[in-house]
């Protein structure tokens, strides 16, 4: 577009004009999908059952239950956010130096699961980790000790990094791609042995998949209430579904969308490191 | 959150998610498009796995009128559903709090009988007796599913005998014990042992009822729902808390189950077919609410969900002398101190969810 603009003046209007035209639908999308109920979470967040202001939903959170709930899926979501940062890094390094041809095959498998449905998958996991489930079976057949993770915070977190591991491997493995195998081989040249070269030039330049990595695998881990459902038993209550339950069970929207404002706020503190450490967006590989 | 999830992966996976939504919205246009739907359609609202599916094609075929099937899990889930008027149904199938609540907020249609000669020839006059304590005059609902509320137990694992709540006390059994993911029916277990009404509102009695749910969290093995069905079949826990009509089917699949209604008194429920006020098809749900109550489809309905029948002339049709006799599908209730759940206004609703959160976030 800047060639044509510099070559033919007139024409930057019409393929201005086309430009608005063509993002139409997409702010169509976003004014009905996001924008309308971001207003209306907003809306029943901030006011009580007879439509008068109040912040007393959103207020709410610092009660014991709501607290400890927030505490708890704060510290889950760290705990596996971490877990997939440590699996994945290395993954990336070996994947970034495999040739093309390897390369699309190993991230393929690693695209693949995501083709099917998330809640398939971790229902599969409550098979599979059941006391009477599939690795138990085979565990007692072999006369091993049995496996007793399931309806723990342990099964949570498994079911976090299962999930959402290929949001942390294929940023970083974007962004490791990117690195000018030249600076690497300079770093050698200039006498830094690996470790060195690991730290001080791979590791700053992978930056921006690292920090977009943490928050494709925190945002949705802080949010979720499936995982904690149906590998925690139910006994585990996270905010997820303490706002889940005040939708569906208590019928209590304010409240709900009271609860949904404050974990909005930690979203966004995640998303402004994005903003400040991935400028350019390298790190999104979807 | 799973919006959350596409969300963060950008434009490319919204773009995907946009393209199946197309297509889902395609193929829903093809299938309304065949000629069942001469005669229009019904929307019905019921729970999850609680029809045979057959029926439903027998009543598109007979009638010509389209059938919209929507399901549910909980009572809860289902009613803002509907008082939000966002989607329409025609016929819905709560339970009678339920159901209270909805005639006390003005939601429900009156039912003209005329329209539905089956219900008052084949359904037993006690079961009609029975469901003016949710609708007094018996205008706006028509009894579907009866049963109790017990413990389903492993003969295998569990060696005590079994009559009491308090069994799901027993350290004996921790880690083995299915709980109701589902308010009311987990405070009816511990309100009942502290021998309280299951419909108290008296915050003393629920502080109680909390407390004894809270101390017995760490025995539960997990708060299920439909679950308890699978996992008791599996092995998977020595005791569950069920529906009686999940019972039958549970048994039929592993024999050392069995089912007990514990001597400190349980619900007695009942499921009806109730009109919402603004059904766009009246005339439909009507024809559709008097097919259920045709006695060769309620004993379909019987076989195959295996929830107790309030259908006197069904039960009649059950080949199977043990089960058309059957204590668990159709109990002798006078020896049992029984209650059936009422509506107890927002303010009680909302003190049992909140005493619920405390025990759930313990």
């Amino acid at each position: 577009m800047n060639k044509a603009a510099v070559k033919k003046p007139e024409s930057i209007k019409i393929s201005y004009f086309n430009q608005k035209l063509l993002t139409a639908p997409y702010l169509v999308w976003s004014a009905a999908f996001i924008v309308i109920p971001l207003c209306m979470i907003f809306y029943y967040g901030l006011t009580d059952k007879s439509g008068a202001f109040t912040l007393e939903n959103v207020i709410s959170i610092a009660s014991a239950e709501h607290a400890k709930a927030l505490w708890l899926s704060l510290l889950l979501s760290f705990v596996s956010t971490l877990i997939c940062l440590l699996l994945a890094y290395p993954l990336a390094m070996i994947l970034a130096q495999k040739n093309v041809s390897r390369q699309s095959f190993i991230v393929l498998i690693f695209i693949l699961p995501m083709w099917m449905n998330f809640l398939l998958r971790t229902l599969a996991w409550q098979t599979l980790l059941e006391k009477t489930g599939v690795i138990n079976s085979v565990l007692s057949f072999l006369h091993l000790p049995t496996l007793n993770i399931i309806n723990t915070p342990g099964a949570i977190i498994l079911g976090m990094v299962y999930n959402f591991l290929p949001f942390m491997v294929l940023p970083l493995y974007n962004s490791l791609t990117k690195i000018d195998p030249n600076v690497v081989n300079a770093a050698y040249d200039l006498g830094a042995n690996a470790v060195q070269t690991f730290l001080r030039v791979i590791l700053p330049l992978s930056v921006p998949g690292v920090i977009s990595g943490i928050t494709m695998v925190f945002v949705p881990a802080l949010t979720t209430f499936v995982i904690s459902n149906l590998l925690g038993g139910s006994k585990i209550l996270l905010i997820g579904n303490v706002i889940e339950q005040e939708f569906t069970q208590a019928s209590n929207w304010h409240l709900g969308s009271g609860l949904s404002i404050v974990l909005m706020v930690f979203i966004l503190i995640n998303m402004l490191l994005t903003a400040i450490f991935d400028k350019n967006g390298e790190g999104n590989a979807l | 959150m799973k919006n959350k999830t596409v969300f963060s992966c950008g434009k490319k996976a919204g773009g995907l998610l946009m393209a199946s939504a197309l297509l889902a919205i395609s193929l829903t246009a093809c299938g309304s498009a065949d000629n069942t739907a001469a005669n229009g359609e019904v929307v019905v609202y019921n729970w999850g796995e609680y029809i045979d599916p057959e029926t439903i094609d027998m009543f598109e075929e007979e009638t010509g009128i389209k059938v919209v099937y929507d399901e549910f899990e909980t009572n809860e889930i289902m009613y803002p559903k509907v008082e939000a008027g966002a989607s329409a149904y025609d016929v819905i199938c709560p339970s009678d709090y339920m159901i209270r609540k909805m005639i006390d907020n003005d939601l429900l249609a009156e039912i003209n009988f005329d329209n539905i000669p089956n219900a008052k020839e084949n359904i037993g006059s006690q079961y009609w007796e029975q469901a003016r304590g949710f609708d007094p005059e018996n205008k706006y609902s028509v009894p579907y599913c009866w049963g109790t509320v017990g413990i389903l137990y492993n003969k295998t694992m569990v060696d005590d005998t079994v009559d009491s709540w308090s069994i799901l006390w027993n350290e004996k059994y921790a880690d083995n014990i299915l709980m109701q993911d589902s308010v009311r029916d987990a405070f009816m277990v511990a309100l009942r042992l502290n021998g309280n009404s299951m419909n108290s509102t008296d915050p003393d009695e629920l502080s109680a009822a909390r407390d004894l749910l809270i101390a017995q969290k760490p025995l539960v093995q997990a708060y299920v729902i439909d679950q308890v069905r699978d996992k008791m079949i599996g092995g998977e826990a020595a005791l569950g808390v069920i529906y009686s009509g999940e019972a039958i089917y549970t048994q039929r699949e592993n024999p050392d189950l069995e089912y007990v209604i514990p001597k400190e008194g349980t619900n007695v429920w009942i499921d009806s077919w109730v009109i919402p006020k603004n059904a766009p098809n009246m005339e439909n749900a009507e024809k559709f609410i008097d097919f259920m109550c045709r006695p060769d489809i309620a004993l379909l309905n019987f076989e195959y969900i295996t929830y107790s029948t309030p259908n006197d002339a069904a039960r009649e049709l059950i080949e199977d002398e043990e089960i058309r006799n059957s204590s668990i599908a159709f109990p002798d209730l006078s020896q049992y101190d029984l209650e059936t759940f009422s509506y107890l206004g927002e303010e009680g609703d909302a003190l049992y969810n909140s005493m619920w959160k405390e025990v759930k976030s313990n």
